[in-house]
């Protein structure tokens, strides 16, 4: 037990001393979700021509995340026009209600993409601890920010960093 | 299990050794970090004397969970720790470790873990494991896991191990080892001729059997049990339907009284959508479907599969007085669900339009007949138990929940939540409030938030329950302030004034203050907690009332 834990303690601060160095953000992990129709997707395959992206981790049952989504939505045409961005919310909904998620999201008319990780197998491999969670990507798909919890006016901050992000500006290591 | 992994790492370290340049800039670690600490205080009010908190002022509660990536290769732990936990989780965390240690390789068509891990089959009728922090629940299987894709659109899985049970070691004899297979089919990934089909067809199936030996010797018990379920989800236009079956071969357990009944669930459910309007309906039935992978276990713990409770999830602080909870032993129900939003430039709509969401759901107990001769009722070990039709609703309630919520902006700085709720709870039941009659309540929520400046923003709530029943009726209010992105403070107040005893109309005040920088939050909470019921993910905890401060630390990386 103790020498696995050595080992592995070993490796981790030698990884954590090199993702330092090469200053380049995390990819998206090799992980099955699902869309709304039932069909499994991996999520690195999600692409926007180079443009940024941005994944929210939300679920029915949390008030600001779908607080932040009805923000995000408010303003997609118009981020969208500006920047390219595109919006993907990954609900974590157990079964309890995933099959309530998609006629959820048409009611209330959200325009972006809406994916399933009814066992948090996305937000485990994630590291996501509590939601809203948010990631935003660059072009090419590296992970360049995150933030938790929601409060009003976040949306302004966030589409800010994605405009900065579309320009080609590093902001990694800003904030 | 230990040395496997201990192989892996070991062999892994050596190749990248060998090429530590390519190995080093390859190479991601992440991961995220939580501590919760409570320090209880007494207070005369909730009946909390120094004696009964006789020294233990403080409750802990943290872990530490990080992820190895090179490539195709992963590798992870979760440290945790509770030292010792905070009230209301279960006594038996009380310790520290590594409960959840695993490695594992995966391509595009396969996918090989060993050690910890958690995994779903369908809804998760006969086998899903998983872990909830907030309630100190965690079933992960410890052992191997495959996972192959042959062909676009096939997914098999199948998994092999023993389930954590807080910190004992698996021994012989003791708890069950748990075998699953699961297969997936995606009709229009398979069959070139669905591949543009306006109808979506996936169907699945899945097979867990548990081993336990039988060491009792009033009862002769199966030490394999079986549990079998079809599923399919079918999409054709804007309507989509998805259900699952399940079945148990004779299960005799302690949640059951050990009773030789076959069990069996039903989730069946339909939605129709298009802009702006969402219908959703769904029917479940429960029959003795408890599966454990140890028979005398009753604590929430060592479950083999999930029973979703299909209710509206209340998170408001009076709504989620009387949270529901699944009846594994049997139960019938429905629900119905509506969201509709009023277009933006109409009458009602206004300018920004306007939302409207209704929920509607029912839960009884299932009708039972008696299916033994004994006059001890349908709870008599060793018997068949009960008989049950099948589409019958039993005449107890255990639940009803009528949600009607309509939000709707009026300006860029000013927008509002209107919440009503009915409620019919099975207290005794759900709770063991034995001999006391279902809990009828009337909740109303009002919830406005005003924008000051773009960061800057005040919310508040008023809410009211009034119920005859329980602890009768409550007013609570909420106001909250946030400067985004980083700060929060909020103070509220839960108020029973309805109580029948003069001397239990307790308010119940918190102030707490938070900051929050990128993925790294603080919190700090001073007052009172109501005794109550945490539920996430149809498991709930009991949590005492207590008094004192609450701290949370939380980050990920």
């Amino acid at each position: 037990m103790k020498k696995v834990l050595i080992i592995v303690m070993t490796l981790l601060i030698s990884g954590y001393i090199s993702a330092q160095e090469t200053k380049q953000g995390a990819k998206l992990p090799s992980v099955n979700v699902k869309t709304l129709e039932g069909e499994t997707f991996n999520i690195q395959n999600i692409n926007n021509d180079g443009k940024p992206i941005i994944i929210s981790f939300w679920a029915l049952w949390c008030k600001p995340c779908k607080k932040e989504l009805d923000a995000y939505n408010d303003n997609y045409e118009d981020w969208r026009d500006e920047t390219g961005v595109k919006i993907i919310a990954v609900s974590i909904d157990d079964s309890r209600s995933t099959a309530k998620v998609l006629p959820f999201v048409n009611g209330k008319a959200w325009e972006f993409e809406v994916l399933l990780d009814p066992n948090g197998d996305l937000k485990r491999a994630m590291s996501v601890n509590m939601i809203p969670h948010t990631f935003i990507l660059d072009g090419e798909g590296n992970i360049v920010y995150q933030h938790t919890s929601y409060y009003e006016g976040l949306e302004d901050e966030i589409f800010e960093l994605v405009e900065k992000v579309a320009a080609g500006e590093d902001i990694s290591g800003k904030q | 299990m230990k040395k496997i992994i201990t192989v892996l790492i070991f062999t892994f370290t050596l190749t990248s050794a060998v090429s530590a340049q390519g190995f080093l800039s390859k190479s991601q670690v992440h991961g995220s970090f939580e501590v919760d600490g409570m320090y209880y205080q007494a207070d005369d009010a909730l009946g909390i004397t120094d004696e009964e908190i006789n020294g233990n002022v403080f409750g802990f509660n943290g872990f530490a969970d990080i992820i190895y990536t090179l490539g195709d290769f992963s590798a992870g732990f979760r440290y945790e720790a509770y030292l010792p936990p905070i009230a209301g989780f279960d006594p038996s965390l009380d310790g520290q470790g590594f409960p959840y240690l695993w490695a594992s390789y995966t391509t595009e068509k396969f996918s090989f873990t060993v050690g910890n891990f958690y995994e779903q089959f369908g809804n998760g009728l006969t086998l899903r494991t998983y872990q909830e922090w907030t309630l100190g629940y965690d079933n992960s299987i410890n052992g191997a896991r495959v996972v192959y894709e042959p062909v676009k659109g096939i997914i098999l899985k199948g998994v092999y191990g023993t389930q954590r049970y807080f910190w004992a070691k698996y021994e012989k004899n003791g708890r069950g080892i748990v075998k699953g297979f699961d297969a997936e089919l995606n009709f229009n990934d398979v069959f070139s001729s669905m591949a543009d089909s306006k109808v979506k067809l996936i169907i699945g199936g899945s097979a867990v059997s548990k081993y336990q030996s039988d060491q009792k010797e009033s009862l002769k018990l199966p030490q394999n049990v079986g549990a079998f379920a079809g599923r399919f989800n079918l999409g054709i236009g804007k309507f989509n339907f998805s259900s699952e079956y399940s079945y148990k071969i004779n299960d005799p357990s302690a949640i059951n009284n050990y009773i030789y009944k076959a069990g069996d669930a039903l989730i069946f459910s339909g939605s129709y959508s298009t802009k702006g309007l969402g219908i959703f309906a769904m029917f479940k039935r429960i029959d003795n479907m408890s599966y454990k992978s140890d028979l005398d276990v009753t604590s929430n713990a060592l479950d083999i599969n999930f029973l979703p409770a299909m209710v509206e999830a209340h998170t408001y602080m009076l709504a989620s007085m009387y949270p529901y909870a699944t009846q594994p032993n049997g139960e019938i129900g429905y629900q119905v669900a509506i969201t509709y939003k009023v277009p933006k430039k109409s009458k009602i709509g206004g300018k920004y339009g306007m939302g409207i969401s209704i929920n509607y759901s029912q839960i009884n107990d299932i009708a039972r007949e008696k299916a033994n001769d004994s006059t001890d009722g349908f709870y008599e070990p060793g018997t068949m138990g009960w008989k049950s039709d099948f589409l019958k609703f039993g005449d107890q309630v255990f639940n009803r929940d009528l949600t009607i919520e309509i939000d709707k902006k009026f300006s860029r700085k000013f927008k509002s939540i209107f919440k009503y709720i009915y409620q019919d709870y099975d207290i005794a039941t759900i709770l063991g409030h034995t001999g006391d009659p279902n809990v009828k309540a009337h909740i109303g929520i009002v919830d406005m938030t005003w924008k000051f400046t773009s960061k800057k923003s005040l919310r508040w709530e008023v809410q009211g329950l009034w119920t005859q029943e329980d602890k009768g009726n409550w007013a609570a209010a909420l106001l909250e302030y946030t400067i985004s992105p980083h700060w929060f403070f909020t103070i509220a107040d839960q108020y029973n004034y309805g109580n029948k005893h003069s001397y239990e109309r307790i308010h119940y005040y918190t102030g707490s203050f938070g900051y929050t920088l990128k993925t790294t939050r603080f919190a700090l909470t001073y007052g009172r907690q109501r005794e109550g019921v945490v539920c996430v993910g149809g498991v709930c905890r009991q949590v005492p009332a207590s008094s004192g401060f609450y701290v949370t630390i939380s980050s990920s990386f």
